[in-house]
């Protein structure tokens, strides 16, 4: 393997793993705070491709500028956090919280279920395609190679982005610390009077928009379509409970282990490129059964 | 009061064993299709075929008098449910079942039809090991397989490009990704030994990225990449090497694309060889002006929004070959409904035309069916690539000898072979 290669291999690696983190880190703050894994994460996740591409395709056809797509991204994701988001932590898990966890495992496996065929019957069986924002951005040559901007540059900066901007929420704003104190002892914190269901809701919506915005920064890199939840969830999966549940930092570092091991079975050994991630996770949990960055108190199911 | 009671029960019995010797008030037809899961992007218009084949065919007085009802088997049900379905509705009397569109489906689904001795026609599924491991009575294959589409695709792929020297392969990590690889790369060392093959990848099923594969085909810079992939996969890794700019640098040899191209819009360049699984083509030269595929293609685009796909055509002949092997049955017994068996007999050398050309049956129940093949152009005409430099292969010589294995028969062939099989050439 030359210098080359591993560069580019390096490349398509971070690019990768800038997507996965912004599905994983809403699946994991959701944990962290509610200590619920949220199956229906992958739904959320698709329904914010599809409403991104919709959204985009219709006010493409009124003629605007495809840059106008980004903040439909954003507009898609926050839509899939209180329409989706908020109805599912009111109305389901709101319920549930001193229930045991194998319940909150089928509740929100049936919510996946239920917006699994609400996807079929909105969008239909056919893959939607809308790159519009990906092609305004444009593609740079690297080695010889051409990446998109979109995906070598956008993502990973969006990815940090994310990882700055919600430590920056969680330690230095009131409600991020009100979510921390929860999170560190519920009773406790509403002992002192802070509204702890408040904070449940907020979260799950924030979540919930953090798995929309997955999908929409997805929706222009691949096809959409029935099923794509279903394979996020479970590599979203991977690298949380690699990263140690509720870990959030963790996550973005697993995200990257993940994206580079991937990336470089690919070009080293493409045989095995499906078998990486789960391989990674498998050598990790064996050795610590709490993940990377995980305390053994923290693990839960 | 004895009397009474015979004479009623003799009344009652009269019409019923009349009946049982007349035709059914209808014929049931079952059909297995994905309408849920990925392949339901054949499925699904497949289905909207079947639907309005069989509506124009019962206004039309049906088969031999009889209106066909048909019902409908999910694949993306899983196995299980598929076999108990399909048991279930051959016991509730159905006179004929089609199945399947998965290959894995046809090899569950063969066996069991012969258990229940009840006909059924394998309407979709390619792979081309069923009748090349197994002799059937009661099943058939109204289309080609895996080997003519892969043989038919290796020799479009000489005949327009014949000085390549590299190949790549990224194909679904699945039994016809594999598969079709197998009979692909036989038959192009046995016709050009001298390619190289430079990448062999197998990105998951249902793969949402394919990047890191595109990246590494960028470097490497083959002369042609081969992929067979379907669906959501195939629009997903044409639209990422297309963003790329590595459709520029590689010729794309796409056997499924057809069923695509729509989809793909303006990505799909122009310059890529695109296949069809059989002479499936929404604008099939032989057949384009014909009044009976217009009118299909017209009801077809009005039902759905769509235009017809591969699956589309494979549908249309399946129900063809059925029409037809009732027809020559009741002719062989003077205008009678025959039985079971002598339909079974009729589909021996039967030839039956749906919207592609005719396809023939041969001795071992393998449907022996045209290939076309094109050239990607993006000429204006419709919103997406239609196909130029068309060519239609002759099926007879692309199908494997009756008695061989595929891979075998294939990496046994010699250049010269090439130049004999039977092939038209249209501008477009």
């Amino acid at each position: 393997m030359n210098l080359t290669i591993f560069l580019l291999a390096l490349f398509d690696g971070i690019a990768y793993a800038a997507l996965v983190f912004s599905v994983a880190v809403g699946l994991t703050l959701i944990f962290g705070v509610m200590r619920i894994l949220n199956v229906a994460h992958g739904s959320l996740y698709a329904v914010g491709a599809y409403l991104t591409a919709t959204l985009t395709g219709y006010v493409l056809a009124l003629g605007f500028a495809p840059l106008l797509a980004f903040p439909l991204m954003i507009v898609s994701a926050v839509l899939v956090g209180v329409l989706l988001g908020g109805p599912i932590e009111w109305l389901l898990l709101r319920r549930i919280y001193n229930k045991p966890e194998v319940l909150q495992l089928l509740v929100t496996f049936a919510v996946f279920m239920i917006l699994e065929d609400v996807q079929r019957l909105v969008w239909g069986t056919q893959p939607y395609f809308q790159a519009s924002a990906l092609q305004a951005l444009g593609m740079v040559k690297v080695f010889g190679v051409n990446y998109t901007v979109y995906q070598l540059i956008l993502l990973p900066l969006l990815a940090l982005t994310l990882l700055v901007g919600l430590r920056f929420f969680l330690r230095h704003t009131i409600l991020g610390k009100l979510i921390l104190a929860t999170t560190e002892d519920r009773e406790a914190a509403q002992s002192i009077g802070i509204d702890a269901d408040k904070v449940f809701l907020v979260t799950f919506i924030v979540g919930a928009a953090l798995a929309g915005l997955g999908g929409a920064l997805a929706s222009p890199t691949t096809s959409i379509l029935p099923g794509m939840g279903a394979d996020m969830i479970v590599l979203s999966f991977a690298v949380v409970a690699t990263a140690g549940l509720g870990q959030i930092e963790g996550a973005a570092f697993t995200a990257l282990l993940i994206g580079l091991g991937r990336s470089f079975a690919v070009y080293v050994w493409p045989e095995t490129a499906v078998l990486v991630p789960y391989l990674i996770m498998l050598i990790v949990l064996l050795v610590r059964p709490e993940g990377l960055f995980g305390s053994p108190t923290a693990r839960k199911i | 009061m004895r009397k009474f009671l015979l004479t009623t029960a003799a009344i009652l019995a009269a019409p019923i064993a009349a009946l049982a010797a007349e035709k059914p008030a209808e014929l049931k037809v079952g059909i297995t299709t994905f309408l849920t899961g990925p392949a339901s992007v054949f499925g699904v218009p497949a289905r909207d075929a079947a639907e309005i084949i069989v509506e124009k065919l019962n206004a039309e007085g049906g088969i031999g008098g009889v209106p066909v009802a048909l019902s409908f088997i999910d694949e993306g049900a899983g196995a299980e449910a598929l076999t108990t379905e399909f048991r279930r509705q051959v016991e509730g009397g159905a006179h004929a079942m089609m199945g399947a569109i998965s290959s894995g489906n046809c090899q569950t689904l063969a066996p069991l039809a012969e258990d229940l001795q009840v006909l059924n026609l394998m309407w979709d599924c390619g792979t081309q090991q069923i009748f090349e491991q197994n002799d059937y009575k009661y099943v058939f294959r109204t289309q080609a397989n895996a080997t003519p589409e892969m043989l038919a695709t290796v020799l479009y792929l000489l005949k327009v490009k014949p000085d390549f020297k590299t190949i790549a392969v990224v194909n679904q990590d699945y039994a016809w990704g594999r598969d079709s690889w197998q009979i692909f790369s036989a038959a192009l060392k046995a016709l050009k030994p001298d390619v190289e093959v430079v990448g062999e990848f197998f990105p998951k099923f249902g793969a949402a990225d394919f990047s890191t594969e595109i990246s590494r085909l960028q470097a490497m810079q083959p002369d042609v990449i081969l992929s067979t992939s379907w669906g959501g996969d195939l629009d997903t890794f044409i639209q990422q090497a297309a963003q790329r700019g590595l459709m520029n640098t590689s010729t794309f040899v796409i056997p499924l694309a057809e069923s695509s191209l729509e989809r793909l819009g303006s990505t799909l360049p122009a310059g890529h060889i695109v296949g069809a699984r059989g002479d499936h083509y929404f604008l099939h030269p032989d057949r384009r002006d014909d009044a009976d595929f217009q009118e299909f293609m017209a009801a077809f685009r009005e039902k759905t929004g769509a235009h017809a796909i591969y699956p589309v055509f494979h549908m249309s002949q399946a129900l063809a070959a059925l029409k037809a092997a009732y027809e020559k049955a009741i002719a062989a017994k003077g205008g009678e409904w025959p039985e079971e068996d002598e339909v079974i007999a009729a589909f021996e050398g039967l030839t039956f035309q749906g919207l592609g050309r005719e396809v023939t049956i041969r001795e071992d129940n393998q449907g022996i069916e045209a290939q076309l093949l094109g050239m990607s152009v993006q000429s204006g005409d419709y919103p997406f690539a239609t196909l130029e430099n068309i060519m239609i292969f002759d099926g007879e010589a692309l199908t494997t000898p009756v008695g061989q294995e595929s891979v075998e028969w294939v990496s046994k062939l010699t250049p010269e072979y090439a130049a004999s099989v039977k092939v038209d050439t249209y501008e477009k």
